[in-house]
């Protein structure tokens, strides 16, 4: 599959090959799903509640729109042969989707456009142990960045793309690693397992450590398959991408900080419950 | 009933400034660090073959924590002014000793021990090494006698008959 899609590179085409298209519709799927689905919660919703702010709407869209192009299309066909491309790919799959579907708090879409029993039911699910477990800032970092180390540094990226199943499953966890490494860091939705501000600062800091220290041993030692000229690339487009990324999620944590510690008046208490983030 | 002045409760907050500032200053000149000599110049390169590992777990640990010092010290900054806390020149001491102490660890552990890469790849590498590092030393001794002016000035202020 490696050397067919590199005689279709050099031919300066892109075509789909079955090989390739059916992994990037079952990727691609689920993501135009839950756009579907969360237009038609905003339209639900409004009818029922005040009006959804847009800038979520706005944001989900974005976000679901930079997990396809990662999975599916031009960026994905060249992410199979250009490392370069991959790594702009995992940066929008992994860290730039996960972001802005969090600021777009799907959540409380979901739980205010439910009937009352089933919201019940999900607040519940969200309550229970194994979501305490994989919202805890220093798991999910474990499964996000652990899983990029595991991903670059043994023979897993080449056989991702010699085995079906296995660029799957790697693309599926990519994203949600990055989901819940984004949700556990700052709370835009309900979260009921939340952890101190000095707690989720170190592990961020602790986190975005091992990233850029991966981006860096990219450079220097490129995974199998990878020219160096490739691997030096994408290990800057890794380090410099995550950096502006990283960025958003300090503001926002430290912003909620910021809200949160305010030297309170009573007034300040009773309007503090109200904000989201 | 008094009229509070402005920034009356800054001796209260007086930690909080000068760590407010110490960490704005490790933020900051990392920030000028990697803008200048990595992206402008192109003197620094972004992995040096010579990089001992222990030089690459501490260049990626001071990277992550300087992106997280500069934002999280300008909210503590922010923070001490909503509080009528901030005290200017304890603040200014706190970024002169931050940005002098990375500068002076950047300067010998992490390029001269750590090897993780050289401030520029000329011959006579150490006038540069010597200018950066008492550059450091300079910034330090000025924030260490600031906060030192200003201890004298809260011990006279607490002198003060009530």
């Amino acid at each position: 599959m490696n050397l067919n899609n590199y005689i279709l590179h050099i031919d300066g085409a892109y075509f789909f090959t079955q090989e390739q298209l059916i992994p990037q519709i079952l990727l691609a799927l689920p993501f135009v799903l839950t756009l579907v689905m969360y237009i038609l919660a905003v339209i639900v919703s409004n009818r029922r509640h005040k009006r959804w702010p847009l800038y979520r709407t706005v944001c989900w869209i974005f976000g679901v729109l930079f997990a396809i192009i990662s999975v599916a299309g031009p960026l994905a066909n060249r992410a199979l042969v250009d490392f370069t491309a991959h790594m702009f790919g995992h940066l929008f799959l992994g860290m730039l989707a996960p972001l802005l579907m969090a600021l777009a708090a799907p959540m409380t879409l979901m739980l205010r456009t439910l009937t009352v029993p089933i919201a019940r039911r999900l607040s519940k699910m969200l309550r229970s142990r194994l979501s305490r477990m994989l919202t805890n800032p220093i798991i999910a970092s474990v499964l996000n960045i652990g899983g990029l180390w595991l991903l670059y540094t043994t023979s897993l990226y080449s056989l991702m793309h010699d085995y079906f199943l296995l660029h799957l499953i790697v693309h599926v966890h990519v994203f949600l690693a990055g989901y819940l490494f984004t949700i556990s860091m700052f709370y835009i939705d309900p979260m009921p397992h939340r952890v101190p501000f000095l707690y989720r600062a170190i592990v961020l800091c602790v986190a975005l450590t091992g990233h850029g220290i991966l981006s860096k041993y990219i450079y220097a030692h490129p995974p199998n398959h990878v020219t160096i000229n490739q691997a030096e690339l994408g290990g800057m487009v890794m380090y410099y991408g995550g950096d502006i990324i990283d960025i958003v999620i300090i503001f926002i944590l430290c912003l909620q900080w910021f809200r949160a510690t305010r030297p309170r008046t009573r007034l300040a208490i009773f309007s503090n419950c109200f904000i989201s983030y | 009933m008094a009229i509070k002045n402005e920034n009356d409760n800054r001796f209260y907050y007086s930690n909080r400034n000068l760590w407010a500032g110490i960490l704005f200053g490790i933020g900051i000149v990392a920030f000028l660090d990697e803008t200048i000599f990595h992206q402008l110049l192109r003197w620094h390169h972004f992995y040096d073959k010579s990089t001992t590992d222990i030089g690459l777990i501490s260049d990626g640990f001071f990277h992550a924590f300087s992106w997280f010092a500069t934002i999280g010290g300008l909210f503590i900054y922010a923070d001490l002014r909503r509080r009528n806390g901030l005290w200017i020149t304890k603040w200014w001491g706190g970024v002169l000793i931050g940005a002098g102490g990375f500068q002076l660890y950047d300067g010998i552990i992490q390029h001269k021990l750590m090897r993780i890469h050289q401030i520029r790849y000329v011959e006579n590498v150490i006038i540069y090494d010597l200018i950066w590092n008492v550059l450091a030393v300079v910034m330090i001794v000025i924030g260490l006698s600031l906060i030192k002016s200003n201890k004298q000035q809260a011990k006279e202020v607490s002198d003060e008959p009530q």
